[in-house]
């Protein structure tokens, strides 16, 4: 049995292989709409969340399985006290999998330690965030053709982005990448990240310019700076707005810049670049439930 | 500056200079009844000062901690007045619940029974993480 708990737990070649299901799932739906019938996933998701929660739950009905679960830890147990062990204890045995989003890092780990059946981390407070990178890979496979030789910009919230810590690891396992790390001073890429850069001999350049920075840039990863990652309002206030795409920055960039943006989008990323082609967010977004129904296929062992 | 030598008992040697009184204390050397003596920047051919601990009593010492803090510390366990053991201490590849997480959003923050286990991750800077969140430990402000 296996879980996924950090991108860095899947090899590049498993990777690849993900991204080859999911092309084909995208070419041939039909195909997969029985996949899994008869299986249950179970949504244990202790924060708020829309599209990972969402695409998960349609990945499993388009497999042809069945869902259950809790979209906040007010319906759960956790409410009373219950640990996270006991909970997965007991869930592990009414699901065949289960995807879990905790506001706490190392919740889905201590999960895996516990769970009957396989665990996916949805997401572990500013931590990990592993099925949103296979989303940002697909993504980047699609639009670019490649993984290597890119430039890969990181715009925003770099220090709590759990999207941009996973996804730096996933790249980095790729030949000729360049990272350009976007952020203020307050909002950096955490020091261990930067040296598992340094070891691996990987490129990146920290500034604080976007408009510098955007015109050597193949992908541009935007992110939101996330209210619930601060413990102090003024903080959050004080940062929210700095990094804004608007058309006068994006003039700068490439003509084949992919845009790509986890989601939920607030400002950062100005309406009016929606149709400008170079935007990829919610190609993005629909992404996300073709690699979770691959993964949730490779997990259960289903062929 | 003259000691009595040990007849029975451990001698924790080659202690950088200025560290005895943290191992004495994450140890628990305090609550031992035996004669302790810690020797602060004795001279030392191989680290110029360096500071030592007897204890007059054969103990259990704790060596992943004594490992994790002092790394490069000989044990030499004495018995009739001899050295029947000596070792070369290493940093251990994990710890567990001996130091404390302090990252307020780390699992083990809310959950208190989970055990703090941290692993080694960069032998060459002795940088411990922990397995949950991946934060580095802060050293003595983490020993539980």
């Amino acid at each position: 049995m296996r879980s996924l708990i950090d991108i860095k737990e899947l090899t590049t070649q498993e990777i690849d292989e993900l991204i080859v299901v999911a092309k084909d799932i995208i070419a041939n739906p039909a195909k997969y709409s029985e996949k899994c019938k008869g299986k249950k996933l179970a949504t244990l998701f202790y924060e708020a969340s829309t599209r990972t929660r969402l695409s998960f739950e349609a990945a499993m009905y388009e497999l042809g399985g069945n869902v259950l679960g809790f979209a906040s830890s007010d319906n759960s147990s956790a409410s009373k006290g219950e640990s996270v062990a006991d909970t997965v204890r007991v869930c592990s045995g009414y699901a065949d999998i289960i995807a879990m989003r905790h506001p706490k890092e190392g919740a889905p780990l201590v999960a895996s330690m516990h769970s009957l059946v396989p665990i996916i981390n949805a997401g572990d407070g500013g931590h990990n965030h592993p099925t949103q990178t296979l989303t940002d890979l697909l993504t980047i496979n699609r639009e670019k053709g490649r993984f290597d030789n890119l430039v890969v910009g990181l715009c925003g919230d770099l220090k709590f982005g759990r999207t941009v810590h996973s996804l730096i690891g996933a790249m980095a396992r790729y030949n000729n990448i360049k990272f350009v790390l976007i952020s203020p001073d307050e909002l950096k890429v955490p020091s261990y990240i930067k040296q598992e850069l340094d070891k691996s001999n990987i490129e990146y350049v920290e500034t604080r310019s976007l408009e510098e920075a955007i015109p050597e840039l193949d992908i541009l990863y935007m992110t939101r700076v996330q209210r619930e990652r601060f413990f102090n309002e003024e903080d959050y206030l004080r940062l929210k707005d700095t990094y804004i795409l608007n058309m006068s920055k994006l003039s700068k960039a490439k003509d084949d810049l992919s845009i790509l943006h986890p989601l939920p989008r607030v400002n950062e990323i100005s309406v009016e670049i929606d149709n400008d082609p170079r935007a990829c967010y919610f190609e993005q977004a629909l992404n996300g439930k073709y690699i979770r129904m691959a993964l949730i296929m490779k997990l259960l062992g289903v062929e | 500056m003259i000691l009595n030598t040990i007849t029975n008992g451990v001698v924790l040697d080659h202690i950088q200079a200025g560290g005895a009184m943290e191992i004495y204390k994450a140890l628990n050397l305090d609550k031992l009844e035996c004669q302790v003596a810690i020797i602060k920047n004795a001279d030392s051919v191989k680290m110029g000062k360096k500071d030592i601990l007897k204890i007059c009593e054969p103990i259990d010492i704790n060596l992943d901690v004594l490992g994790y803090l002092a790394p490069g510390v000989t044990v030499s366990i004495i018995e009739d007045g001899t050295v029947v053991k000596r070792k070369h201490i290493e940093p251990p590849e994990k710890i567990v619940g001996i130091i404390k997480c302090t990252n307020p959003r780390c699992i083990t923050s809310i959950e208190q029974e989970l055990p703090n286990i941290f692993k080694l991750t960069d032998r060459e800077n002795l940088v411990y993480r922990c397995i949950y969140c991946e934060s580095k430990c802060k050293k003595q402000g983490d020993i539980k």
